[in-house]
């Protein structure tokens, strides 16, 4: 069955439908180098309403297992791929990823020249597309209106215990991945997660040790209602910002944000730590990014930035126990170089446990 | 880290003669390093003994030495240059050893010459079996059971405790030289007696056998500060068993999940900390494909061949960066060449597939064992580019130069019977691949042959999924399926061949369709920056093309595939051709598909087309760059094979021209041209069977020399005495070529030599005249060769220049040609090769010209006088050069090992001196450990010499002891059974010489010598010089 993909500048690609065959969509297109981890991306809730193009030509390749999924639900748009994998023989797989996104009621398109797609966005900047079963549409701005997804990821309130509790960590879900979850609890934290429109006082009934800011989709000034939450929060408890979590922790500093012409989405992404003057490899997900020249009136210091294009990749609050990293530390997919945050928060919350008692 | 400022001048090891296991990855390796370093403002010195390399050539490196790379040689040069540093990790494990050695010797201390990149105690640690496991124990880094041994009675006691099959491999050997997998008693007692020997310390690893697990690579580079990347991981089609550089690899890996991918960078990563490495490494490791058990197998602390391959799959040019990281520079500063807009300190991504087909030696080596294992057998490698597993692979398949029945129908000419099919899937050989699609003709399931292959289900499926195609094209070649093949990489031929349809159809069909390939551009991050590398391939799964015409451009053709015949000479004077080309004013494309080359760089050309050398490729590149010409004098036989067809599309060759071309390489042409010069040929006739051959021989009489036509490398070729001998040999030829012309010709028996020439057109200039040490009947390319000529009289000289001369004009010759003479009562021709041979790059080091820029020049319009050349024979210089041949006759069990018309030989090595004996002394140092000043008495000899009295008098004159090995006593001789060699000392032994006819590397004597390491001579003619050399 045919398909076509037709962005608002009237680009357009034919190519096979697969997934979900009936469904019209629109929505933000964008796209991920990774050669691995395509289920991870999916289930990302930060890719919510968003079409993700694979640059990687084969997708698919091992198939689906349950437990590597980010979310509950996939909350992406639709999935753009060269070559989808029809069959899975990996020993984990549980299905393949065309009957998933079947199931997850997601439509994608296969064969197109996801090159030729990806520099184009990389050329004129993200932009919207359609997926549509008709090759043209006659009045784009009108389809898409019609056709734009409005997901939401499923926020989650939910408690997770370990058995060697040293931290209890109260979640912010803002769309959280689960590995952000899964590495608290490796790092010997109990993790409550709430709703991020929960209010301080519930979060305080709950006692944390320390607050994370969760991942998330969207514009980080549509979250312009969290903002005293978080200045609430920082100023009680040791505080962690991840990907959305570090933009609202800099906006509620004070600073600003900016949209990236084609956004960091991919597993190789070089971040230089600015005190040890070392750089790792990181997991990224983002089309907004943290204001440089607007940190001068805030309390908020750089520790890293991205290596090729020396954007803020960190952040760390000049007086209060607060750090916040733009990468996935969580890594899944990608590199998990960056898990030291994870201890970082820990010292932090440490401390603040000494302070308290 | 800054830039290390105390140190100025760096000497760099190379690699040394190319042989299995270590090969043109390191002139590539090396070259890049060498002018990494210059850029930086150091001052290289570069030893290499092997002349036919681009690291060689004087603007690679300030100052060359090709010299021997023994201990002896090196120290002397370090002792004269006093440089501040050494660099050895890119010259392969020949570096390493020396490194080793000269610190053991303490003559790094003693010039306080610093050691840079990893460290020795690194490079201790990740070779010497034991210390590498302590560590992967210490980092709980999982490693198979295993146990050091140094004897074979403790390998099979280990063996029993841990049970069978295990894998042994021998401590610090070339490309798992020795190793082996045993899956039982008497196997592991032979494969350790072997092993044993051939490991410099005696010691070998016995290790729980994980055959069958998926293999896995990553190259991975360090640099000071402690900063770590992945440049690329690799997944072999072939599981654990057969050694990465004999097995089909994918790029990136096809089948790991995030996890598993993760995880084995991880280890790979934690492991190079661990080790403090600082460079680039390769980290081996086996992942269970049914659970998430896996295992470190190996780590390689330095360049090596699977680093060449990263390095052309992303991009990411890993010589170089190591070489910086070697003088203190870091990831994070150093500019990615590829992007040019970003740093070193990155992961390519990549939004293509890359798939690598070893090429192995067996088309020339009939008797050799060609099952698959542990120890590497292949020469060389392809590597095919493609937005699919199909068309990567197909373009491999393509690029092969094999059998072109397996290249067409990707099967064997004949189905095989299920048994030997079963045998074939089981225990791989070079041709599994084609047993695969065999299989699937024979109706098995995927599910069958992995049972028996265990390669994974997902490429299996890929190859159905080639072989459905192949099966929709013969029932019913709709355009539709014709399209549908092309997208996964089908040649129209492999297209014609499944279809029944015509070439010419298929390509109607699809200029119908409008269907030709795009290409796109390899820039290390699948997109994500502008970069502007000059490096693309073809797909016809996709849309874009990236590749906009340069426009005043020449296209060169390289060579393809390292193989026997066809080596690394053929890259370095591609390379030449191309520098020469832009030297011209124009810009220089180039195509190719061999990953190891410095040809396939990007940085080389103007731009490069990483793609199948065939008349379709090229073509389809030609119709897109519409360069001025082609130039096909470069890529040896490979790209002359495709002037023909290129001229009938139309396409202009430069230089020699077709007809020209003909001239020389067709039977009765150049018969025609010899007689109508008056030159003599060794007579001769053509047969297509038996019955003729045998006519033609009884005229012209035995001994005659037989050959197919149209070979490279003398190819299945062989003297015959009788007409018995003559049958057996026109059944295996006709087979080989089937239809083609066997050539008949008379065996003249005297001094072979050759000559290149350069020509205009009109003129013609000869460097100078080789000639080679060992009679006619052993082919050039295995032959030492000698410059000046040391035996042909002054007249025998001045008539080879003459005939030289008269042909090159008669055919007029633009460019060079190779022409072969032997000296007897008179001067015969016996071949013209209308190309660039394989002497090109000694005669050019000898000589101090750039005979292949200067050819390409004349090609370009430039005649011999605009280039100062004065026309005839060049000025002989007051020196001696020799080449000699290096074989690899311990990675192939069962070649035959005695010199022949064949051409057995891997690589050379180039000796220099005042006289012909200190330059043939020099040229027998590294490869043939042979010292003239031995105090080791004993020369061994086989059967082949017993009525030799010339040679024993001559060697009891030089106070020597000639010992027969033979069963049976033999009057006049010192006899010794083959048995009782283990009781002799080896280093009683000066030398080993073995010529029986039907000698191979199994015979008691010869395989004594090998697995010694001790020095072999094959050939009577060079066992002679070799005895005349010895001072006593």
């Amino acid at each position: 069955m045919k398909r076509y993909l037709i962005l608002e500048d009237g680009t357009t690609f034919a190519g096979q439908a697969f997934g979900d065959l009936t469904k019209e969509v629109s929505g933000e297109v964008v796209f991920n180098t990774g050669m691995t981890g395509y289920q991870e991306a999916i289930t990302d809730p930060s890719y919510t309403n968003q079409l993700i193009t694979f640059t990687y030509p084969l997708i698919g390749n091992y198939g689906i297992d349950q437990n590597r999924s980010q979310s509950l639900k996939a909350t992406c748009t639709a999935v753009i791929v060269h070559q989808l994998a029809e069959q899975s023989f990996h020993y984990t797989s549980q299905e393949n990823l065309d009957d998933f996104l079947k199931a997850q009621q997601i439509p994608g398109i296969s064969g197109i020249d996801t090159r030729a797609l990806t520099k184009h966005l990389r050329q004129h900047g993200t932009m919207t597309g359609i997926l549509s079963n008709q090759a043209q549409v006659v009045n784009f701005t009108k389809a898409t209106q019609q056709t734009l997804t409005e997901k939401e990821p499923a926020y989650q309130t939910k408690y997770y215990s370990t058995n060697t509790t040293k931290h209890h960590v109260v979640l912010i879900d803002f769309g959280v991945k689960q590995a952000i979850i899964n590495n608290l609890l490796a790092h010997d934290c109990s993790v409550d997660v709430v709703p991020y429109t929960s209010d301080f006082a519930t979060i305080a009934n709950l006692n944390p040790d320390g607050i994370l800011l969760s991942n998330g989709p969207a514009d980080p000034t549509d979250y312009a209602d969290s903002l005293p939450l978080i200045q609430q929060l920082q100023t009680h408890y040791p505080l962690a910002g991840i990907c959305l979590g570090h933009q609202l922790f800099a906006l509620a500093n004070g600073a600003t944000t900016y949209q990236l012409s084609y956004g960091h989405r991919g597993l190789n992404h070089p971040v230089k730590n600015l005190i040890t003057g070392k750089t790792i490899m990181t997991s990224q997900n983002h089309g907004y990014a943290v204001a440089a020249d607007s940190l001068a009136t805030t309390p908020l210091q750089v520790t890293q930035i991205e290596g090729n294009d020396g954007s803020i990749e960190g952040l760390k609050h000049e007086t209060l126990p607060a750090i916040s990293v733009q990468y996935h530390p969580e890594a899944n997919p990608g590199p998990s170089d960056g898990n030291l945050f994870f201890n970082q928060f820990n010292q932090l919350m440490t401390e603040g446990v000494l302070q308290h008692a | 880290m800054p830039k290390n400022h105390t140190i100025h001048k760096i000497v760099v090891i190379g690699s040394g003669p190319i042989i299995i296991g270590q090969a043109a990855e390191f002139d590539y390796a090396g070259s890049q390093a060498c002018l990494s370093l210059k850029e930086e403002g150091y001052e290289v010195v570069l030893i290499n003994s092997n002349p036919a390399t681009i690291m060689t050539d004087d603007e690679i490196a300030d100052k060359i030495y090709l010299e021997p790379l023994t201990l002896d040689s090196v120290s002397q040069i370090l002792a004269k240059e006093k440089p501040d540093a050494l660099l050895p990790t890119l010259g392969g494990q020949t570096g390493l050893n020396l490194a080793v050695e000269l610190d053991d010797a303490g003559i790094l201390d003693r010039y306080q010459i610093q050691l840079l990149g990893t460290s020795l105690k690194t490079i201790k640690q990740a070779e010497d079996r034991e210390a590498f496991k302590e560590l992967m124990q210490k980092l709980h880094q999982p490693v198979p059971e295993s146990l050091t041994v140094h004897s074979i009675t403790a390998a099979i006691t280990f063996a029993n405790s841990i049970h069978y099959p295990v894998i042994v491999r021998p401590a610090y050997t070339l490309g798992g030289t020795g190793g082996g997998i045993a899956s039982n008693q008497a196997d592991l007692a032979k494969i350790m007696q072997r092993g044993l020997t051939l490991s410099p310390v005696n010691e070998c690893l016995v290790e729980k056998s994980i055959a069958g697990y998926k293999e896995i690579e990553y190259e991975v580079m360090r640099d000071n500060l402690g900063d770590k990347i992945v440049v690329c991981n690799m997944e072999n089609m072939d599981p654990v068993g057969i050694h990465t550089g004999d097995s089909i690899v994918f790029a990136p890996s096809q089948t790991l999940t995030d996890q598993e991918y993760q995880t084995l960078r991880k280890a790979s990563l934690q492991i190079i900390d661990a080790l403090d490495i600082k460079g680039g490494c390769n980290v081996q490791l086996a992942q269970d494909p049914t659970s998430a058990q896996y295992y470190i197998i190996e780590v390689n602390p330095r360049v090596s061949r699977s680093s060449a391959l990263a390095s052309k799959a992303t991009g990411y040019p890993i010589a170089k960066i190591a070489a910086k990281i070697a003088v203190g520079l870091n990831l994070s500063e150093i500019q990615n060449p590829v992007t040019k807009t970003t740093f070193a300190a990155f992961e390519p991504a990549l939004d293509y597939v890359v798939a690598k087909i070893p090429r192995f030696p067996f088309d020339k080596f009939p008797d050799a064992e060609r099952t698959l294992g542990t120890q590497m057998k292949a020469t060389g490698e392809v590597m095919g580019i493609g937005i699919t597993i199909e068309e990567a692979l197909l373009k491999c398949v393509q690029s092969l130069e094999i059998d072109s029945n397996y290249q067409i129908t990707l099967q064997p000419k004949e189905q095989p019977p299920h048994a030997e099919l079963v045998q074939q899937l089981k225990h791989a050989t070079d041709v599994r691949l084609f047993y695969l699609f065999s299989a699937l003709q024979a109706g098995l399931a995927v599910t069958e042959i992995h049972a028996l292959t265990q390669i994974d289900l997902f490429f299996l499926t890929k190859l159905d999924h080639i072989y459905q195609l192949q099966q929709t094209l013969k029932i019913k070649p709709t355009a539709t399926a014709i399209g549908q093949a092309k997208q996964f990489g089908l040649s129209n031929q492999m297209i014609a061949a499944a279809s029944g349809l015509t070439s010419t159809t298929i390509e109607q069909t699809l200029t119908k369709q409008s269907l030709k390939p795009v290409y796109k551009m390899v820039d290390t991050c699948a997109g994500e920056f502008a970069s502007t590398t000059p490096y693309f391939y073809s797909t016809y799964f996709a849309s874009e093309n990236e590749s906009k015409p340069l426009g005043n451009s020449v296209l060169v053709i390289g060579s393809g595939p390292i193989r026997i015949g066809q080596g690394i000479e053929f890259d370095y004077t591609t390379v030449h051709c191309v520098q020469s080309i832009q030297q011209n004013g124009y810009n220089a494309i180039i195509i190719n598909n061999n990953p190891e080359t410095v040809s396939t760089d990007f940085s080389i050309s103007d731009k490069l087309y990483f793609e199948p050398l065939t008349l379709e490729s090229v073509m389809n590149v030609v119709k897109l760059e519409q360069p001025l010409g082609v130039i096909v004098q470069f890529g040896g036989q490979t790209a002359i094979n495709l002037t023909k067809d290129l001229v009938s599309n139309g396409v202009k060759i430069l230089g020699t021209s077709l007809k020209g071309i003909e001239q020389t390489e067709n039977r009765k042409q150049f018969e025609q041209l010899l007689q109508s010069l008056a030159i003599k040929q060794p007579a001769g006739a053509t047969a297509t069977d038996l019955a003729t051959a045998k006519k033609i021989a009884q005229q012209i009489g035995y001994p005659v020399m037989v050959r197919p036509s149209f070979v490279l490398g003398g190819r299945a070729m062989a003297i015959v005495q009788d007409e018995q001998a003559l049958t057996g040999y026109l059944k295996r030829a006709l087979t080989v070529a089937p239809g083609q012309p066997i050539l008949i010709d008379h065996y003249i028996k005297g001094i072979e030599c050759e000559v290149d020439i350069l020509s205009d057109g009109k003129q013609v200039f000869i460097p100078g005249i080789m000639e080679h040490l060992e009679g006619s009947g052993v082919h050039s390319g295995d032959s030492i060769a000698v410059y000046p000529p040391q035996r042909l009289s002054a007249s025998q000289q001045a008539t080879i220049v003459a005939t030289a001369i008269k042909i090159g004009e008669q055919v007029h010759c633009v460019g060079m040609m190779n022409i072969q003479f032997i000296a007897a009562d008179q001067l015969y021709v016996i071949e013209v090769n209308p190309r660039a041979s394989r002497t090109v790059p000694f005669m050019s080091k000898v000589t101090h010209q750039h005979l292949a820029k200067i050819a390409t020049s004349l090609i370009l319009g430039k005649t011999l006088a605009d280039l100062h050349l004065q026309p005839g024979l060049g000025k002989t210089p007051g020196m001696v050069a020799v080449k000699a041949p290096v074989f690899s006759f311990m990675k192939l069990p069962a070649m035959k090992t005695t010199l022949s018309p064949e051409m057995k030989s891997t690589g050379e090595t180039i000796g220099q001196g005042k006289t012909y004996q200190q330059a043939l002394t020099k040229a027998l140092l590294d490869s043939y450990h042979f010292r003239p000043t031995t105090t080791a008495k004993i020369v061994l000899l086989d059967t082949s010499f017993q009525s030799d009295s010339i040679l024993k008098k001559q060697l009891l004159a030089k106070k020597m002891t000639p010992i027969l090995v033979s069963q049976l006593p033999v009057a006049g001789w010192q006899t010794m059974a083959p048995t009782k060699l283990d009781s002799l000392t080896t280093a009683d032994v000066a030398f080993v010489g073995a010529c029986n006819a039907d000698a191979t590397t199994t015979d008691p004597l010869v395989y004594y010598a090998l697995s010694h390491n001790l020095s072999l001579f094959t050939a009577k003619d060079t066992i002679t010089a070799v005895t005349n050399l010895i001072e006593h």
